[in-house]
């Protein structure tokens, strides 16, 4: 029977209440381990597909008849459009409709930033769309711009209100604590840059509307175009079988999609809107920069007693405020904590969620301050962090939490200190640091996934979720395989299609494997049931000595062994259906995702020069169903990370406000020349109290500790300690020269001492 | 338009294309050949490269019209033991500039059939990876026979 209940649900580091339907009663954990198909390494299913050059991406999708958009984009970091006049553009060759502000979500009178959209052309060619935008006559008026986040904070110019916490006494405790680092830390601002730009092509059919996308979210893609042109969203068909990369910009439909379904219902034809890099890289989102000023008191004995911060979220004209405190509130055992955020809005490109947004940037400041401590106290920052072990998110249990084994499996990682500092000498120097990583990752419902078994014995899982590039095809093949008993090769994955099976949640917030994966499960259980039942009656059997295994059905004397497709093969045409949903999280009980780093990296103390030598890598994310694409977030995590860290960042013209670095040239993101050797582990066990799998999401986690596991092993390397992000040369230098006068301002109070 | 003929994979091609016609948009728009992707479409990234008489070249900077030689791109090389060693070594995630990484490594191979890490690193360094696949392309390379 069907049972209403009310049940929390997070993505990105937000929760919202939600409603849920629950069906069926939960499966039973698979023991810890790896299974028949779970826990062993697969290669992905589409990736001869992908690296052949056959998988079709939206940027591959040629419609006859297609036309192309050009966007119109602000000149100015805030102006308003006060008459815009397309007669000269629709009177140029090829172009077949305009839009102006007001005529697409998206394209908006007023401009918020440089690039922000207010028009729109289609043409037969892109070229022509173009070369169209020129010939637009725009009445500009430029209104008051505000860059600097300081500013806006000192005016109170803000995207909400600032959100202030606090626990225990913070100021009684920092009043009382031996001793007290403080420190200011900034993280610059930092683009997704997937390799496919934002994109999407619409085309009606009847009434209709199909939507090829490159999205992280047909779903919510499907939702947002049904709101905005007042239609059944059943009426929307999105589609996305395959995508170049997200990494959190692509959860939302853009101006570019809006247009292009305005555009197309105009003209009748099918309508492309893609973003070109340089657009890509001044108006499609981004990690925004941060301002942590951060305070900790400790005992002597290393015992953490207050944590204090102010946080700017230099949130630009659109995007939410991140929860940079929540590393602070959540990574340690503290009593005392006090924290307030501040959202800056100003008239620079909008913040988009980017892998663990707000935590990345929060570990930075957090885990270089508790190292800072660490130095002061003359404490093996690894055994800081021990003893500062929180065994409960501010009262409420963890669901799991297998952080101390990572430390554990890092200690060997960490015990390497003495033979990397040895390697130091005149110029370069060596050193070892960590950080530790707290983010969510438990996924939530509802999602939803079908299952088709064929009386060739062959199995389909349909649900329509998407594949940013995780290898989810796999994941879910491999779940749905072990639950039914069946070979890998027999399942294939149909996904990618929101009018081709049920709801699944979006590819973000490493919630995929947690969100789908279970829902995938039950409705390869529900299959198995079936075919269990049918097999009873067929062979004279109990239920209960049935099995299915290796694509077999066996009995549990050994005395029946059928094939699945003979036992199937009578039904004909007949197949057998499973449907499952995912359940609700365990209530009361903070679900989280955790790990640690290593770094090893060599810094050269003339130059500035910092190299990346070696990270190793330990999370807990409960159960790993696919060992080998593990290895891969985690390796395509601490990657994007060391870009963070040493050369990505966006610059800005502080008059104009218009982005610098639109090149991906000029915003460098890591070659394979860059990469350190990557050591990568996992707890591996099963999260006892969440869901059917025990597994949580791992597209984040890698990212978050990496930077600040850099900058403590630079401190470890030479003593200075780096504030800022990207650590570039001139910020290297700068904390060396400090460092430098700090031991200059010691050995002569040593000597005055004597 | 101007007519122009060109070896693509082999096979003889005639194409009107307009002057000024990328190699990457005549080879994905006119001759139907999507597996060559265009990502920055300046030049900066290598997820458009091709071969040009088995050199590695950005298709998205050559014009087409200018291009002297047998071109091969990815669905030339659909054979080519990388490909599977790509999938083996898990060198793919969103793949958007994977046939571009392919085409570059198959050039590399040919010259020197068993590259060092360094060598890998050299040559590969023009092919922007954002998911960051780079450590399995590398093991890809060094084991692409197998």
């Amino acid at each position: 029977m069907a049972r209403l209940i009310r049940t929390e649900k997070e993505v990105e580091g937000r929760f919202e209440e939600i409603w849920l339907v629950i069906e069926e009663d939960p499966l039973q954990q698979w023991p810890a381990g790896p299974r028949d198909v779970v826990g062993r390494p697969a290669t992905r299913q589409d990736g001869p597909q992908r690296v052949r050059g056959e998988a079709a991406y939206t940027s591959d999708l040629q419609l006859p008849g297609m036309l192309h958009t050009a966007i119109l984009r602000s000149p100015f970091a805030h102006a308003r459009v006060n008459r815009i006049d397309f007669a000269a553009a629709l009177a140029l060759p090829g172009v077949r409709g305009a839009l102006g502000p007001g005529e697409a979500t998206g394209l908006d009178e007023e401009a918020g930033y440089v690039g922000a959209p207010v028009a729109a052309v289609a043409a037969d060619t892109f070229a022509q769309a173009r070369a169209a935008l020129d010939a637009i006559a725009v009445d500009w008026e430029e209104l008051e711009a505000v860059l600097d986040p300081h500013e806006a904070v000192a005016r109170e110019i803000f995207t909400a209100p600032p959100t202030r916490y606090e626990r225990g006494d913070f100021e009684r405790a920092l009043a009382e604590a031996d001793v007290v680092v403080e420190g200011t830390y900034r993280t610059s601002v930092v683009l997704h840059n997937s390799m496919e730009t934002h994109q999407a092509v619409c085309e009606w059919v009847g009434d209709t509307l199909n939507v090829y996308i490159s999205t992280q979210y047909i779903w919510g893609i499907r939702a947002e175009i049904a709101e905005a042109l007042e239609m059944p969203a059943d009426k929307v068909r999105v589609v996305c079988e395959f995508m170049g990369g997200g990494f959190g910009a692509k959860n939302g439909a853009g101006e570019y999609t809006f247009a292009a379904a305005e555009l197309a219902r105009r003209t009748g034809r099918p309508v492309r809107c893609a973003l070109t890099r340089r657009e890509e890289n001044a108006a499609a989102g981004n990690r925004n920069a941060t301002i942590q000023k951060l305070t900790v008191g400790a005992r002597s004995d290393g015992t953490i007693v207050a944590f204090g911060g102010e946080f700017v979220n230099a949130v630009g004209w659109s995007g939410w405020s991140t929860m940079t405190e929540g590393p602070m509130k959540m990574l340690y055992a503290c009593d005392n904590v006090r924290t307030v955020r501040y959202g800056a809005k100003i008239n620079t490109p909008p913040m988009k969620a980017f892998r663990a947004p707000g935590f990345v940037e929060g570990t930075f400041g957090l885990e270089c301050l508790v190292d800072e401590l660490a130095a002061k106290l003359e404490l093996d920052p690894l055994e800081l962090r021990r003893l500062n072990y929180a065994e409960s998110n501010d009262g409420t249990p963890y669901s799991s939490k297998g952080l101390a084994a990572c430390y554990d499996l890092a200690q060997k990682h960490w015990d390497r200190r003495d033979e990397v500092r040895a390697r130091s000498g005149s110029t370069w120097k060596h050193g070892v640091g960590m950080a530790s990583q707290i983010w969510f990752g438990g996924g939530g419902p509802p999602s939803y996934a079908w299952t088709r078994v064929g009386s060739d014995g062959r199995v389909a899982v349909v649900t329509a979720m998407q594949d940013i590039g995780t290898g989810t095809r796999t994941v879910m093949a491999q779940i749905c395989a072990e639950e039914l008993g069946v070979p890998l090769d027999r399942v294939e994955v149909v996904l990618g299609d929101s009018a081709r099976g049920p709801y699944a949640t979006l590819s973000a917030g490493s919630s995929t494997v947690p969100s789908v994966g279970p829902a995938v499960r039950a409705a390869a259980a529900d299959a198995k049931r079936q075919i269990v039942e049918i097999a009873a009656q067929r062979y004279d059997l109990e239920e209960r000595v049935l099995d299915i295994r290796g694509g077999v059905i066996v009995s549990a004397d050994g005395n029946l062994s059928v094939p699945l497709e003979e036992l199937l093969g009578v039904l004909g045409d007949a197949q057998i259906l499973g449907k499952g949903a995912r359940g609700p999280n365990p209530t009361g009980m903070s679900v989280n995702t955790f790990g640690v780093q290593v770094a090893e990296v060599a810094v050269d103390i003339e130059t500035g020069e910092v190299r990346v030598v070696r990270v190793a890598a330990v999370h807990d994310v409960g159960r790993i169903i696919n060992p080998l694409g593990a290895r891969s977030q985690v390796e395509g995590g601490i990657i994007q990370g060391v870009g963070h860290s040493l050369s990505e960042q966006r610059l800005l013209d502080p008059k104009t406000g218009r982005v610098l670095t639109t090149t991906l040239e000029s915003y460098r993101m890591p070659t394979i020349a860059d990469v350190p050797e990557i050591v990568c582990e996992f707890v591996d066990l099963p999260d006892e109290h969440l869901t059917s799998l025990g597994s949580k999401g791992l597209g984040e986690p890698p990212i978050v500790p990496t930077a600040a596991a850099i900058a403590n092993a630079i401190r470890d390397a030479t003593g200075a300690d780096v504030h800022e992000l990207p650590i570039t040369r001139e910020e290297m230098l700068r904390a060396l020269r400090e460092a430098e006068q700090r031991a200059n301002a010691g050995a002569k109070e040593t000597v005055a001492a004597r | 338009m101007p007519e122009l003929a060109l070896t693509v994979n082999g096979e003889s091609r005639t194409v009107d294309a307009p002057v000024g016609t990328s190699l990457a948009q005549l080879l994905r728009e006119h001759l139907g050949l999507t597996g060559t992707k265009i990502a920055c479409d300046e030049g900066h990234c290598g997820a458009c490269t091709v071969q040009i008489d088995g050199v590695p070249r950005l298709s998205c900077i050559t014009l087409a019209h200018m291009v002297d030689g047998d071109v091969t791109t990815i669905e030339g090389l659909r054979e080519h033991p990388l490909i599977d060693a790509f999938v083996r070594a898990d060198a793919v995630q969103c793949g958007f500039c994977t046939p571009g990484q392919v085409v570059s490594a198959a050039a590399l191979v040919a010259a020197n059939p068993q590259p060092t890490a360094d060598e890998i690193r050299h040559h590969m360094a023009g092919n922007i990876c954002r998911c960051g696949t780079y450590p399995r392309i590398e093991e890809a390379i060094l084991k692409w026979q197998g």
